[in-house]
C-alpha cells in the first residue's frame, strides 16, 4: 500500500506532464526515498496508480542504475569507475572500501549499514578519484580521507 | 566582461540568489526580450552570434530553433528540454554553471523558449547532481515568485512553465530521443529520427534539445549583442567556452576562455601542466566519445572545425590526460566498459558488439591476447560505425577506440607479444 504522502507527492509529479504516466520514474523514486529500495508490492501498487502494467513500469525501474529493485543498505556508495577516476587510481580506493567494508561491488554489509555500487562518470573529474554516499560527493580521495568519511555515516 | 558565463560564480560561496542576480543586471535581457523584441529577433541574434550546441555535436542554436514549425503551423504546447544529463565521462562544466548561477541558465531557457514560443519547459537533471537540483529547484521557485516564470511573464503575454526532472542514471539518456522517451516514462531507448524532434518530439509535439552551456549563453547575447558576442571568441564560432582538464596535471579544473584556445594554452597555462615525475602521452580532448590526440598537437585550437581538421572532436571541451605512466589497452579498455555497461541494447550491435571489445580488450591487457586480436578489434570500428547502429552511442565508442589503435599499435602488440600488461 502507497502512504498517503507517497501518493501526494506522486501526484504533484504528475501534474507536470501531459500523461500521468510520464511521472513514473519520480514515483518510483519517491518509493525509495521513504522505503530504501522497490519491492514486486511496491512497483505493483505503483503500476496500478500509474495505470501501466507492472510489466511496463518494472521495464522503467530496471532501466536506471538508480533505481534499486534489491534491498540496499542504509547508506548508498557510488565509486566512480569511468576514465579520469581510473587514470587517478579509483582501483586503490574500490580495494580499500572491498577491505575496510567486507563486501564486493553490488554487495552490502552483514549490518545493513552500506550498499557498496560502481557508478559512470560522477561528473567529478578535477577531484578525482571520487565518490558519493548518498547525496554527498567526497573527492581527492586516499585511504585516510575514506575512513574518516565512513565513520560518518551511521 | 571577457568570462559572462562565470563571472558571478564564486568558487566555494553558493550561487547568486535571485536579489543579487538581479542588481547585477539580471532578468534585463529577458524584460528587453519580451517587452522590445519578436520571437523571430531573438532566434536571428543567436543565429547571427554563431553560437554553436555546447552538448558536443556543435550544432547552430539559432538554426535549430528555425526548424520549429511557427505561425499558421504553429503546435502547443511546444516543449524546450535542457540537457543536463552531464554523464560523459571526463566531462564536468555543466557541473559549474547548474551550481554556480542557475538564474543564468534559467534565464536564457526562458529566452530560448519565447524565441521558439514554447509553453512548458523541462530541465533533465542526472540524479547525482544534487546539489544542483537543489539550487535549480529554489531558482525555480524564486522566478516564479518574482513573475518570470508563469502567466504573462513581466507583464507581457508570453507564459510558460518550467520544471525541474531528475532522472535516475542511465548514459543514454542525454541522447535527445532517448531523452524525450525518458520524459514520457518510457524505457529511454533512444526514437528512430526521421522525424526530428524539432517537429515531432515530446508526445508527438514540436520540442528543442538544448545543452546547459549553451543556454547559459542565450541572456548574454540578447543583452549585449551578437556582434560582442563574436568577438569574445578566437574562431568562426561565437562566445567563450568552458575548458576542463582531467588527468594528472597540476591543477585539475574548468576554466571559461575565448572559443579556440589552444590545447597548450588550457593545458599548461591554467592546468599548470603535468604533475612532477609525469609526461604527456595523449589526450582525449571532449569527453570520452572524442578520438585520442598525441602530444604533438597541442597547438590545436579548441573550437569545434579546428579540432575536426585535426581528426578529433571539440566534443564537450573537457580533456582528459594520459601520462606515461598510464596503459593506454587499459585506458580503452576501461572506457570500453564503460559503453558496454550504458548500451540500451536496443540494437544488435551495440549491444553484442561492446562486450565482445571488452573481452578481447580484456584478454590482451591481462597477457592473453593474440595477433588476429588486433583485426577484430579495427573491423569493429567500422561494424559499430554510423550508419549500422541505431544511434550514436556505439560509433562515439568507436573513436577512442579507432585513434588508439593508430597511436597506440605498439603498445597493443607489446602487450600481446609479452603476453602482460607492461604497466603493471
Amino acid at each position: 500500500m502507497l502512504t498517503p504522502e507517497e501518493l501526494a507527492e506522486i501526484e504533484t509529479e504528475q501534474t507536470h506532464y501531459e500523461q500521468k504516466r510520464a511521472a513514473c520514474v519520480e514515483a518510483l523514486k519517491v518509493v525509495q526515498r521513504s522505503r530504501g529500495w522497490v519491492s514486486d508490492e511496491s512497483l505493483s501498487d505503483l503500476a496500478d496508480f500509474m495505470g501501466m502494467t507492472t510489466d511496463e513500469l518494472d521495464s522503467v525501474a530496471t532501466f536506471y542504475n538508480l533505481i534499486f529493485r534489491k534491498p540496499v543498505g542504509r547508506h548508498i556508495i557510488l565509486v566512480c569507475t569511468s576514465v579520469s577516476c581510473w587514470v587517478m587510481g579509483h582501483e586503490q580506493v574500490l580495494d580499500h572500501l572491498r577491505k575496510r567494508l567486507g563486501i564486493g561491488l553490488g554487495e552490502t554489509t552483514a549490518d545493513g549499514r552500506f550498499t557498496l555500487l560502481p557508478n559512470v562518470c560522477l561528473g567529478a573529474c578535477d577531484l578525482a578519484p571520487a565518490l558519493m554516499i548518498d547525496d554527498d560527493l567526497h573527492g581527492n580521495l586516499d585511504t585516510q580521507k575514506i575512513d574518516e568519511m565512513l565513520a560518518r555515516y551511521e | 566582461m571577457d568570462c559572462p558565463l562565470t563571472e558571478n560564480i564564486k568558487p566555494g560561496e553558493g550561487p547568486p540568489d535571485i536579489e543579487a542576480y538581479e542588481k547585477g543586471g539580471g532578468y534585463g535581457a529577458l524584460r528587453k526580450a519580451l517587452q522590445n523584441m519578436a520571437p523571430g529577433d531573438v532566434v536571428q541574434a543567436v543565429l547571427d552570434s554563431h553560437l554553436r550546441g555546447r552538448g558536443g555535436a556543435g550544432f547552430p542554436t539559432g538554426h535549430k530553433w528555425t526548424f520549429v514549425p511557427q505561425g499558421e503551423q504553429a503546435v502547443h504546447p511546444t516543449y524546450l528540454v535542457i540537457n543536463a544529463d552531464e554523464m560523459e565521462p571526463g566531462t564536468f562544466k555543466d557541473r559549474v554553471l547548474l551550481e554556480g548561477n542557475p538564474h543564468q541558465l534559467i534565464e536564457g531557457i526562458i529566452l530560448g523558449a519565447y524565441a521558439i514560443q514554447a509553453d512548458i519547459a523541462y530541465i533533465f537533471l542526472r540524479q547525482e547532481y544534487a546539489t544542483a537540483a537543489q539550487r535549480c529547484s529554489r531558482a525555480i521557485a524564486e522566478a516564479y515568485a518574482r513573475g518570470y516564470l508563469g502567466r504573462n511573464i513581466v507583464g507581457a503575454s508570453f507564459s510558460l512553465e518550467l520544471y525541474l526532472h531528475s532522472s535516475a542514471g542511465r548514459y543514454i539518456c542525454g541522447e535527445e530521443t532517448a531523452m524525450l522517451n525518458a520524459l514520457e516514462g518510457r524505457r529511454a531507448t533512444p526514437r528512430a529520427k526521421p522525424p526530428f524532434p524539432p517537429v515531432v518530439g515530446l508526445w508527438g509535439k514540436p520540442t528543442i534539445v538544448n545543452n546547459v552551456e549553451t543556454m547559459a549563453n542565450v541572456s548574454h547575447i540578447i543583452e549585449h549583442g551578437a556582434d560582442w558576442f563574436r568577438q569574445l571568441s578566437r574562431s568562426v564560432d561565437g562566445g567563450t567556452k568552458i575548458y576542463g582538464v582531467s588527468g594528472r596535471v597540476k591543477k585539475p579544473g574548468t576554466w571559461e576562455l575565448p572559443m579556440g584556445a589552444t590545447i597548450r594554452e588550457v593545458l599548461e597555462e591554467h592546468a599548470g601542466g603535468m604533475r612532477d615525475g609525469f609526461k604527456l602521452r595523449a589526450l582525449i580532448p571532449g569527453g570520452a566519445s572524442t578520438e585520442f590526440m598525441p602530444a604533438d598537437q597541442l597547438d590545436v585550437k579548441m573550437d569545434f572545425d579546428s579540432m575536426q581538421a585535426a581528426g578529433s572532436r571539440l566534443g564537450t571541451g573537457t580533456m582528459i590526460i594520459l601520462d606515461d605512466r598510464t596503459c593506454p589497452v587499459g585506458m580503452v579498455l576501461n572506457l570500453m566498459r564503460f559503453f558496454a555497461r550504458e548500451s540500451c541494447g536496443w540494437c544488435t550491435p551495440c549491444r553484442e558488439g561492446l562486450p565482445w571489445l571488452v573481452r578481447i580488450l580484456e584478454a590482451i591487457e591481462n597477457g592473453g591476447g593474440e595477433l588476429k586480436d588486433m583485426e577484430i578489434l579495427r573491423r569493429h570500428t567500422g561494424l559499430l560505425w554510423l550508419g549500422h547502429t541505431f544511434c550514436a552511442l556505439a560509433p562515439g565508442a568507436m573513436e577512442p577506440l579507432q585513434s588508439a589503435l593508430k597511436f597506440f599499435e605498439d603498445d597493443f602488440l607489446r602487450h600481446i607479444r609479452e603476453k602482460r600488461c607492461p604497466w603493471r
